[in-house]
């Protein structure tokens, strides 16, 4: 039985690298075309590392590994990112 | 950390003083990263079960058989300590409350912690957006927050709330015991009001799957339903 | 900036020595996925040892299940710190699958069923240091453990031995594999604690 997660899961480690909330971005997945909201990737992991699939094709979008180091970034399974500009909601 | 509190045999609620904190959306987590002597480091996601109270936010950690981090923040952490904690992270699994959009919301076991979080932010709020929480518990003693849902379901405008038992029932409870099925969701949709509902749905990753099916199966809009899962059975 | 967590020691490093610095014992066999468990039918498996992307040998189920195999019992550990001691095995040692195969390539690409892939000097897989393991236990392997079978190579951390494998590739350069190219050592030794790249 694989255990995985959502796109959820990366918000934390991607935090400490965007400065935008990267997990309500739009991500397409180079190897099938498919445009999803990088919180609905599907998240293997935490263990060695993170790795948000396509939820199409299954194919690796986004790996991210934390290290005594530092983080580990791999955007390579990914075309492109579309951050909205979004207008902060005003919290109470 | 400024506070810890039972919830069940096996859920405590942490309260936790973070300076400069400046609120959350309901439906948000925060990482806590744990670090032993040896520099051996563990981070894990616990959702936000409450609107904060100025600086003081609460999560509520389910203690898992061989869990090194929930078995440490259940059983050993104290009130005093300090705690690492990233956060508010993810803005997808969100409820927002100027949407007026009807709300179902579906809980497997401790997958209704950021779901309380948007019925405590709703209550807050006094805002009367139709909710309806189907809460799945393996018996009456695992419901999590079930003194206040039950006191927030018996006012007025309240949410309504429908627990499903998966192994005891208690003896009023006219449905058998068991896993989620597809009439338990049909009812709960039909009660939010005609309105297309807006769908959270949170719990062990088979849970939710489970859950969303149902959904779709039951005609919901798979850009309606949001997902957030725990991993595990 | 590290602030350790009071009475936090993460599971308890066993200081038994056969245990490498900074793992602990333990009975279970958790298992890590980087992707969903590939479902390989056996009648469709196939294994190959290839140079570069020319297959030098091939192996369908039956014929590979033919091949003289052995009994295996080693301890393994995981770079997630947990290792098991005395896990039993059965498979074919890579020395009799490279036996006839004439190379002059230093460096092995494991490649696994699902696109996984892991880097390894070609001189660890052979001298009865490594194995392609089709049973665990005394039952068939299995698929959440790599089967219908999976690399075996206990003297380096678990992420070496590639699950759901399909071919060892014979390449001249130690490119970095899955893990490996994002953070992890490219060697992996748990004795001298080779976790990440610069350990």
């Amino acid at each position: 039985m694989s255990e995985h997660r959502d796109g959820n899961a990366l918000a934390g480690p991607l935090a400490d690298i965007f400065t935008a909330e990267a997990t309500t971005a739009q991500v397409r997945c180079r190897a099938c075309g498919l445009s999803t909201t990088l919180a609905q990737l599907v998240v293997y992991g935490p263990e060695p590392g993170l790795v948000g699939r396509c939820p199409g094709c299954t194919e690796y979008v986004i790996r991210v590994a934390t290290t005594p180091s530092g983080t580990w970034l791999d955007l390579g399974g990914a075309t492109s990112f579309h951050f909205t500009s979004t207008v902060d909601v005003p919290i109470r | 950390m400024t506070g810890s509190r039972a919830e069940t045999a096996t859920a405590h609620t942490l309260s936790l003083r973070v300076d400069e904190w400046s609120g959350h959306l309901p439906g948000q987590h925060v990482d806590v990263r744990l670090t032993a002597p040896d520099g051996y480091q563990a981070v894990r996601s616990y959702s936000l079960a409450a609107p904060a109270d100025d600086c003081v936010i609460e999560i509520t950690v389910q203690r898992l058989p061989g869990g090194e981090v929930s078995a440490f923040l259940t059983d050993i952490a104290m009130i005093g300590d300090e705690l690492e904690v990233r956060g508010p992270l993810g803005n997808w699994f969100v409820w927002d409350q100027d949407d007026p959009s009807p709300v179902l919301l579906v809980a497997g076991g401790s997958g209704v912690v950021p779901l309380m979080s948007m019925i405590r932010a709703r209550d807050e709020a006094d805002i009367q957006t139709p909710f309806h929480l189907i809460h799945s518990v393996r018996t009456p003693q695992d419901r999590i927050y079930g003194d206040e849902l039950t006191r927030l379901a018996a006012q007025a405008g309240g949410p309504s709330v429908t627990w499903l038992y998966t192994r005891t029932a208690p003896p009023t409870e006219t449905r058998p015991p068991g896993r989620l099925r597809q009439n338990d969701l049909d009812d709960g949709s039909s009660r939010t009001s005609g309105a297309t509902p807006t769908c959270f749905i949170c719990g062990p990753t088979g849970f939710v799957e489970e859950a969303a099916n149902h959904l779709l199966a039951a005609g919901h809009h798979a850009d309606r339903i949001r997902t957030e899962r725990f991993g595990g059975r | 900036m590290v602030h350790v967590t009071r009475g936090f020691t993460g599971r308890h490093p066993a200081t038994d020595d056969r245990l490498p610095p900074g793992q602990y014992l333990t009975d279970d066999f958790p298992v890590l996925s980087a992707g969903p468990t590939p479902a390989i039918r056996r009648d469709e498996w196939t294994f190959s040892v290839r140079d570069g992307d020319q297959a030098l040998r091939s192996w369908t189920w039956d014929e590979f299940t033919a091949l003289p195999a052995e009994d295996i019992t080693v301890d393994i550990h995981c770079v997630t710190r947990w290792s098991r001691l005395d896990t039993t095995w059965r498979g074919v040692a890579i020395d009799d699958l490279l036996a006839d195969v004439d190379t002059a390539a230093e460096y092995v690409l494991a490649r696994s069923y699902g696109g996984y892939t892991t880097n390894l000097p070609l001189e660890d897989l052979l001298d009865g240091k490594a194995w392609i393991a089709y049973e665990h236990d005394g039952d068939d392997l299995p698929a959440e453990h790599g089967g219908p079978a999976r690399l075996l190579v206990p003297h380096l951390y678990l992420w070496k031995s590639a699950k759901w494998i399909k071919s060892l590739d014979l390449v001249d350069d130690d490119d970095p594999g899955f893990w490996e190219s994002l953070g992890y050592h490219d060697y992996g030794d748990p004795w001298r604690e080779q976790r990440y790249q610069g350990d």
